[in-house]
């Protein structure tokens, strides 16, 4: 090969500098604490559910309910739900900065629902862009 | 002394601002405009059609009728009052002019002649917007209506070269600083999307009309076109009605009884 002595040498440092945030961070437990909601006990599914699909949940209700019309969701207990972001999740979780934001930004994620669903059915006035661009945007 | 007045007014300070921040945080205050939450029994109870579609008594039709209608309309879907040019509109009113350019209505009566006609998506039949979309945004349910995807819409406007009857407006800015009548349970939109009247798909799904029906206190018909006990196929029964535009082919559900 030509010019091993450099490129062999450039190969393995390279290696070494991708890897380094992945040795930084090797053991190391991230610890995100949400701030849950003081008046209800349960999710519309529990917990771990919640943590590894509430994204893959949220894309199905945006689909069957703007696309196929159906807005009622039932849980694994045979519960019912109203698929809406703002008017459910929202309704329970008021404080996205408290819950939302946590995760997000620990994990480096920007979802721009917020774009244009609102924070919570009970807010007041439209919230404009401006201040939520600033986390990322997309 | 001197210091504990000090202690005090510092208190006083943090204590104000902090009733201040609370009064001023919308998070709590209960919005002037929503009612209480839809929940699954209004969802349950849902109107349901094989085709939706409207007749509007355009006599009945005054422009303070109209200016309510459009009110109606644009508060519950928080449409942005956005003037000039990039205006947003969802229902408006136009001359029969602007209504009807291919009925070539000369010496009209004076009646028709200065009648102002209600205008909104006509959810049509065979829609022209819904074939030229490229990413399906805009998709027609099998009950007729001509639905919006907002998630999906890639603002290329195709939907509105094809659309003949001006029927849909594109976000070219932020539109939340520009609502003036904000509805919280119905989302806004970004910059960027397409939107219009979607024939008040949220509403039926609790067992609503739509909201300019309502407010035009019986100067619309809706109901379902499949149906001939409906309101609408009654209205249409009773009454000469025209559609616009029909030479465009798209067979619009929005009929005009003149
Ligand atoms: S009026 Fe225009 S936007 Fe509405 S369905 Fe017809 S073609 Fe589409
Ligand atoms: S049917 Fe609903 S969305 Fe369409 S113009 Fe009337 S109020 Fe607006």
């Amino acid at each position: 090969m030509y010019n091993a002595k450099y490129i062999i040498p450039g190969i393995i440092f390279f290696l070494a500098l991708i890897f380094v945030p992945v040795a930084y961070n090797m053991g190391k437990n991230f610890e995100v604490k949400p701030e849950l909601p003081k008046d209800q006990k349960d999710c519309i599914e529990d917990a771990q559910t919640m943590r590894d699909k509430h994204m893959q949940i949220l894309n199905e209700w945006r689909n069957e309910a703007v696309r196929d019309g159906n807005r009622i969701y039932v849980n694994a207990k045979g519960q019912k739900y109203v698929k809406s972001l703002t008017n459910t999740c929202m309704s329970c979780h008021a404080d996205k900065a408290k819950f939302c934001d946590r995760c997000h930004e620990t994990v480096g994620v920007a979802p721009y629902c917020w774009d244009c669903h609102n924070l919570t059915p009970n807010q007041k006035t439209p919230i404009p862009l401006a201040a939520m661009s600033e986390a990322g945007g997309h | 002394m001197k210091n504990t007045r000090r202690e005090f007014l510092k208190l006083a300070a943090v204590s104000a601002l902090g009733v201040g921040a609370g009064r001023l945080g919308f998070l709590g205050d209960a919005p002037a405009h929503a009612g209480a939450l839809p929940t699954v029994a209004n969802f349950e109870e849902g109107l349901k059609a094989k085709h939706w579609g409207m007749a509007i008594f355009s006599a009945k039709m005054t422009p303070e009728l109209i200016e309510k209608c459009r009110t109606a309309c644009h508060s519950e879907h928080n449409v942005p009052d956005i003037p000039g040019n990039k205006n947003i509109k969802w229902f408006w009113g136009a001359s029969y002019e602007e209504s009807f350019p291919t009925e070539h209505g000369h010496y009209l009566s004076e009646d028709v002649e200065h009648r102002q006609f209600p205008l909104l998506c006509n959810q049509c039949e065979t829609p022209m917007c819904v074939k030229v979309c490229p990413t399906q945004a805009t998709f027609q349910r099998p009950d007729g209506i001509v639905m919006m995807d907002f998630h999906r819409c890639i603002g290329c406007r195709y939907c509105m070269a094809g659309c003949p009857f001006g029927a849909r407006s594109f976000n070219f800015q932020d539109p939340r600083p520009f609502i003036k009548h904000f509805n919280p349970q119905f989302p806004t939109r970004m910059r960027g999307v397409v939107e219009k009247c979607n024939f008040c798909a949220e509403r039926l799904a609790v067992g609503k009309l739509p909201s300019c029906v309502e407010a035009a206190g019986g100067a619309i018909a809706f109901g379902d076109l499949a149906d001939e006990n409906s309101d609408v196929r009654k209205a249409l029964r009773e009454h000469f009605a025209i559609r616009r535009k029909p030479d465009a082919g798209t067979s619009p559900s929005v009929y005009y009884i003149l």
